[in-house]
């Protein structure tokens, strides 16, 4: 075998602490070796131009490069050993950056332990065997999971690029946190008007066929072939029959449940449709509310309903679809202010969140878009505004930017002065954080045209007060730019709530196969060069999921993930990794562990003519993981591109005895 | 007795030097309720300073080697708990068992030159060993934790009916919120849970753990007429009839104090300031004796007087109604008027 040697300066990254030209002069010496040198940046034009003439003038097999991590560039390199002829697996790399040169100072032993790691890829390319991979067809189908602006979104784009799309909603209607808000910054223009027309367009488009009132059970498969299985709940009402009357929401005598859409500030009924422009406008009952549920007594709806929609015995369903991508467009919830003593901790009624105000501002919220605080009604003169609630505040375990309550707060302030022109507003803020276009501006307007009062500092309490206005709240805190303390009777407190990722995102990130942080925001594969992605191939991100976003953003990485989408699966084919587990029937004693072990189900017991068994690999569904290869008792099941002797090679080279250490 | 069986409990007991002198009634008091409540308390053999205020100021390894010791006479008498009623004590206590349980810096990873170590240095000081499990719990901790509200309210034998109190909890009860480890640190509820126990009504008071000022009680005596003021007036507008504490420096500053706070804004606030314990063991039907209610600068009776005169009244005016509703019954039926339902929204 003749073996080529690379080792890579990275510029200053890796020569900075590590003697290349001394691993590559080391290297020489390695069995198999024909070739070493060192380059100052090997994953450059030249430096893969060097690869692959070396490749062809010196014959080689086989190429190893100490450079970087393997999930940096050794794609890159595996093409570039491709082009020069050689099999792509007949390459391997010594990660000397990451693994040596960036986490120690120490020069000498930096070159001993580098020199290792390259005589370990040596060994391990000394038994490497090429592999070729096998293509398969694809489904040109997408499922979106969250109906939200971002899922609205890649949903449209998805299907005017062709592809048939799946848009699971977990609540009854789509349009998500954007069809509660009135307004939207900077533009001030109507959140549900521009919100609305889409959510029409998805309702009606050919390709689109949404499951609201649903949910994600289980995903199965791999890229180009996922297997989805989705809960769709009953809703109690035939939605082929129900027209969106609405003659059950007013004869329904159960008037006392919370209402969710407009977050609890008033009461709806047991059925319901969410609100006027709600898609798919059908009505649904909440069992856990129904008297016909909860008392067995009541069928006024059944009664009422002129299409005969109602169906009480109506069972949850569960729909099997194949997918060839899938789109998390999950989005966020929002902090539960009741964690937080100083603002009362939920205790008294005038102390809202900014969803809560946001709904008494829409003009088709339950307030008719007048401004009245819940403890009387009355019209509020003047209005306090938080901001950080649940952010960047580490004793609630949210250290985090929440990124958009700087701006919906200036908003809510603007339109608290629009409304009611002889109000003050005031805002407690850290600092304010208005990066994206158009919102600096938007921030100068509130302070200076609208004159809303911006308060540097944080609130240290709340508590209730009587003055010659009648109850208010007495909001203490500190203007740190002054160096005071203030204090200020408001009628009203708002409260600016920050992003949590939505209830049940870890859950499903498991069933996608796809990571999630510490508060349960989706993991992208790279945070700077693949956003939408994310480590499961097959699988993107649009939206909050992945972090709080505003609407820009969020739609923004939708059509992101859409044009990800559209790019995968515009081909027929895909090719499998062949890096996957192989069986060795001779020595399969059919004992069957690896098919109870392998967490993708990809390993069956197929029956010989005798009618012993034998496991067998389903090769488009391994995910090459290895478990199954260390449960094997006897071995049997090898993984390709890891098997136990290019493994042993790899310890057998760092692992010599000490007369060899001493010789070299 | 019935209802939940009380615990079976033996714990050390740390009194401190409030409760010897100033706050002599909140020792008395504390130590009957947790008798009555099954909880025996052993007093820490040869107890000294905490390594409280006087120490910390200007010696954090003295007062942890002060703190540590005492934890090391209970360690060594077989208690891993320490008991205390008093704030500024569990706080001292609390310090030190945190410091003395932190890792070396050698083991923790730690650059070498981080200083001396606390629990090397606190041996140092000590000459011994230190303690390596004891940790302290405040009183009020034990009495909601351990012995439960259940069990308290069925061992309430003279209910508090009527009685409007304020619960004031001081700025250190429950904070720093990581080192204290017990109830919420902005709107704690311990003290309020254990007097609804007792059958008084419990005001919602926004300044529970607001600064009295007593710190500066020396220094600067403005500033604490100012906060205490501020606190009084609060609990009067709340309508409490008395202010209950759980710390000796709060009750001395709004007890003892009460006329330097009322000459400066220009109040006559006169409403007590017992400990929670006392009203407690009112409650469980202690003898008064027994819980120094003569030691309160600002007499607790007028309070106990007005509240049952305003129950009585209550109580009277409810019959009233009661036998005016049955005389209506009687006579000509009531409109049948239901309670309007609310609209759903639009």
């Amino acid at each position: 075998m003749r073996i080529g040697v690379m080792v890579c300066h990275c510029g200053n990254n890796i020569a900075a602490t590590v003697d290349v030209e001394a691993v590559a002069a080391a290297a020489r010496e390695f069995p198999d070796v024909v070739f070493a040198t060192d380059h100052m940046y090997a994953c450059s034009d030249p430096g893969q131009g060097t690869i692959e003439q070396t490749i062809r003038s010196l014959k080689l097999d086989g190429v190893v490069v100490a450079s970087c991590s393997p999930r940096m560039h050794e794609v890159t390199f595996r093409r570039a050993v491709e082009r020069a002829g050689l099999n792509r697996y007949m390459f391997e790399m010594a990660n000397i950056r990451e693994h040596v040169a960036w986490i120690s100072l120490d020069r000498k032993r930096n070159t001993e332990k580098a020199t290792d790691l390259v005589r370990m890829a040596v060994e391990k390319l000394r038994h490497n065997r090429p592999l070729t991979a096998k293509s398969f067809e694809v489904q040109k189908r997408v499922l979106i999971i969250g109906a939200g602006v971002a899922g609205i979104q890649a949903a449209l784009d998805c299907a005017e690029g062709g592809l048939d799309v799946i848009l699971v909603e977990r609540r009854q209607s789509i349009g998500g946190v954007m069809s509660k808000l009135d307004k939207t910054f900077p533009t001030v223009d109507c959140s549900v008007c521009v919100l609305g027309p889409k959510m029409v367009d998805v309702g009606q488009h050919p390709r689109i066929t949404l499951h609201a009132l649903s949910e994600v059970e289980e995903l199965s498969g791999y890229v180009g072939n996922f297997e989805v299985k989705v809960r769709k709940k009953a809703p109690f009402v035939d939605w082929t029959k129900c027209t969106g009357c609405g003659a059950c929401l007013e004869k329904c005598p159960s008037r006392k449940v919370p209402d969710s859409h407009n977050e609890g500030i008033c009461t709806t009924t047991a059925i319901t449709i969410p609100f006027p422009q709600a898609i798919p406008k059908r009505a649904a009952i909440d069992p856990t509310v129904c008297l016909h549920f909860t008392k067995g007594k009541c069928g006024v709806c059944k009664k009422v309903c002129p299409a005969d929609a109602i169906d009480y015995d109506m069972q949850d369903e569960i729909i099997t679809e194949k997918v060839g991508a899938v789109i998390a467009a999950t989005g966020l919830d929002l902090f539960d202010h009741r964690k937080c003593g100083e603002y009362g901790g939920g205790r008294y009624p005038d102390v809202i969140t900014s969803l809560q105000y946001e709904r008494m501002l829409s003009a088709s919220g339950p307030t008719a878009g007048h401004i009245k605080r819940p403890s009387d009604g009355a019209e509020p003169k003047t209005v306090v505004f938080i901001a950080c609630v649940g952010s960047r505040d580490r004793s609630v375990d949210r250290p985090y930017c929440s990124n958009f309550c700087c701006m919906y707060t200036a908003k809510q302030a603007i339109l608290t002065r629009d409304h009611i022109p002889d109000s003050r507003a005031y805002v407690f803020y850290m600092d304010i954080r208005a990066t994206g276009k158009g919102y600096e501006e938007f921030v100068r307007r509130a302070q200076e045209e609208y004159e809303v009062q911006y308060i540097r500092g944080r609130v240290a309490q709340i508590h209730p007060t009587t003055g010659p206005d009648g109850n208010q709240l007495m909001v203490r805190g500190a203007d740190t730019l002054l160096g005071v303390q203030v204090e200020i009777r408001a009628d009203l407190v708002v409260l600016a709530v920050g992003a949590e990722s939505a209830h049940g995102a870890p859950a499903l990130a498991e069933k996608l196969r796809i990571s999630y942080d510490a508060y349960g925001f989706f993991l992208e594969s790279h945070p700077k060069l693949r956003p939408v992605e994310t480590n499961t191939v097959g699988v993107f991100l649009a939206g909050a999921c992945q972090a709080p976003k505003d609407i820009p953003a969020s739609v923004a990485q939708a059509s992101a993930a859409a044009g990800k989408v559209l790019a995968l699966l515009s081909k027929d084919k895909l090719e499998s990794d062949p890096q996957i587990a192989q069986v060795q029937t001779i020595r399969c004693i059919g004992c069957g562990k690896c098919e109870r072990t392998c967490p993708f189900g990809a390993i069956r017991m197929r029956e010989l003519r005798d009618g012993s068994k034998r496991a067998e690999v389903v090769e488009t569904v391994c995910q090459g993981c290895g478990i199954c290869s260390v449960t094997c008792p006897v071995r049997a099941i090898q993984l390709a591109h890891f098997t136990d002797s290019q493994l042993l090679a790899e310890v057998n080279a760092l692992c010599r005895t000490w007369d060899e250490t001493t010789e070299s | 007795m019935s209802g939940p069986a009380l615990p079976k409990l033996t714990l050390a007991y740390y009194p401190g030097c409030s409760q010897t002198g100033t706050a002599a009634e909140y020792d008395r008091s504390s130590r009957a309720c947790c008798a009555a409540l099954g909880v025996e308390l052993v007093d820490v053999p040869d107890w000294t300073c905490c390594g409280s205020t006087p120490a910390h100021t200007v010696d954090h390894f003295l007062a942890g080697a002060l703190a540590a010791r005492n934890l090391l006479q209970a360690e060594l008498a077989g208690f891993d708990r320490v008991t205390t009623p008093c704030p500024s004590c569990l706080a001292a206590l609390r310090t030190a068992s945190h410091h003395l349980a932190e890792k070396a810096p050698a083991e923790n990873g730690a650059p070498q030159d981080s200083g001396p170590n606390y629990r090397t240095e606190v041996e140092r000081l000590l000459d011994r060993p230190a303690p390596l499990r004891a940790s302290a719990v405040s009183v009020l901790q034990v009495l909601t934790e351990d012995v439960g509200l259940e069990a308290m309210t069925s061992a309430v034998t003279r209910p508090l009916t009527g009685l409007r109190v304020a619960p004031y909890y001081g700025c250190i009860m429950n904070r720093p919120p990581g080192l204290m480890q017990f109830d919420d640190p902005e709107n704690p509820t311990a003290m309020d849970r254990v007097l609804t126990a007792c059958g008084a009504t419990v005001v919602d008071y926004p300044f529970k753990t607001e600064c009295c000022g007593a710190a500066f009680g020396m220094p600067r005596l403005d500033i604490m007429q100012r906060l205490s003021a501020r606190l009084l007036d609060m609990a009067a507008s709340c309508g409490a009839d008395a202010i209950v504490v759980a710390c000796p420096l709060c009750q001395m500053n709004l007890d003892l104090r009460r006329g330097q706070v009322n000459a400066k804004a220009g109040t006559s606030h006169t409403m007590p300031v017992p400990y929670f314990t006392q009203l407690l063991g009112l409650a469980l039907g202690l003898p008064e004796s027994g819980l120094g209610l003569d030691k309160l600068v600002l007499p607790l009776g007028p309070a106990l007087e007005a509240a049952r005169a305003r129950e009585d009244k209550r109580a009277a005016l409810a019959q009233a109604e009661l036998a005016a509703r049955a005389a209506r019954k009687n006579g000509a039926p009531a409109n049948g008027n239901g309670p309007k339902e609310n609209t759903p929204c639009a």
